[in-house]
């Protein structure tokens, strides 16, 4: 079955080209020159990129999350954040595939229609992995000092784990 | 964060796995940047026929009134543009794109930038990239109907009203914070 939103991406790549054909721009090899460009961003991402990945990466063998998961458990109730989600809010600003890899297993324990599935759905929906973003938009222009940037993102993430099961609460009223 | 690893792996037994992890880390962060690779360097091609096309500057007139109100400072057309696909690409949950297109806006915005720190721009910026705008959160909506949700969008709405209540509040950080730390950028 097709949906609507496999079309967007089609769709918007078939616009740009008939646009540039439109106007008269030699397409392919504009193309060509944007495409090349892309690797100097990529390859000013690369060393922080590792750097990032190997420190995750043992956070989450060495069992470090989980220590600091059941730590924060108490807090988040008094939040108002449901204890199950504790290690989502945890690991969503990390690690993009792990929190993913948690918020599947709470689809599947706890169905996606019941509060718990809904508010994680909130979540995920409303946050993005800060510390991968910042690392790659930071890295590939190689700056260093990135100001107040990450306790004010850090606001963003908390705000969102706060509101999550309120508005859940309040659209749904569960 | 590495030596707490390495401590609590200690206290835990898994010193074992916590060495493969640290080889798999090396490796699965080349392979990511591979797959990134590819993406950029396509939607780059993409956005260079779009711009060199005039697509973008329409965009970036459509998106104004906006761009007034989360960057009142910059007055740089070609980041502004940058930052309008961004955007646009967020609003539809074109994540493949919006990074790619995000870089070229931290790059148009660090070549007006004659520091190695931040400018207060790219802080907002990319504040509004870690909170993640979205109007159709495609990830979340297939992963519900895959554990048969009946209604996978239903949590649109709340997840857009969380989004714009935290990009909301990371702004404000933003501004409250450089008040704060007395830190001008330069």
């Amino acid at each position: 079955m097709t949906k609507a939103s496999d079309f967007v991406i089609p769709f918007i790549v078939v616009f740009i080209m008939l646009h540039g054909l439109f106007k008269g721009v030699d397409v392919f090899s504009v193309f060509l020159d944007g495409a090349k460009s892309g690797f100097k961003i990529v390859l000013g991402i690369a060393p922080s990129l590792i750097a990032l990945i190997v420190v995750i990466e043992m956070l989450k063998t060495s069992g470090a999350l989980d220590i600091v998961c059941s730590f924060m458990a108490p807090a988040a109730r008094l939040l108002g954040i449901p204890e199950q989600l504790t290690p989502l809010t945890i690991l969503s600003p990390i690690s993009g595939s792990g929190s993913l890899g948690i918020y599947e297993g709470i689809l599947k324990d706890y169905g996606p229609d019941s509060f718990i599935g809904r508010v994680a759905s909130v979540m995920m929906g409303s946050t993005e992995t800060t510390f991968y973003t910042m690392t790659v938009y930071y890295g590939s222009v190689s700056i260093k000092k990135t100001r107040h940037t990450l306790p004010a993102a850090l606001c963003a993430d908390f705000t969102s784990f706060i509101l999550s099961s309120r508005i859940v609460r309040l659209f749904f009223h569960q | 964060m590495a030596v707490f690893s390495f401590f609590c792996a200690i206290a835990t037994g898994n010193m074992g796995n916590l060495s493969t992890a640290i080889i798999n880390g090396g490796s699965g962060a080349i392979s990511l940047g591979i797959k990134l690779l590819g993406i950029v360097c396509m939607w780059n091609g993409f956005v260079s026929v779009a711009q060199k096309s005039g697509l973008t500057q329409r965009l970036c007139r459509l998106l104004a009134p906006l761009l007034k109100v989360l960057f009142p400072k910059l007055k740089d057309k070609e980041a502004k543009e940058y930052i309008a696909m961004n955007m646009t690409a967020n609003l539809l949950g074109l994540d493949n794109a919006a990074t790619p297109l995000g870089l070229k806006a931290m790059h148009r915005l660090q070549s007006l930038n004659p520091t190695d720190s931040a400018s207060d721009d790219m802080i907002r910026f990319v504040v509004i990239n870690t909170a993640s705008l979205h109007l159709v959160p495609t990830t979340i909506a297939m992963l519900r109907s895959e554990y048969g949700s009946t209604a996978p969008t239903e949590i649109l709405f709340p997840a857009l009203l969380t989004s714009a209540c935290s990009i909301a509040v990371g702004i404000c950080m933003t501004a409250i914070l450089r008040r704060l730390t007395n830190d001008k950028g330069k």
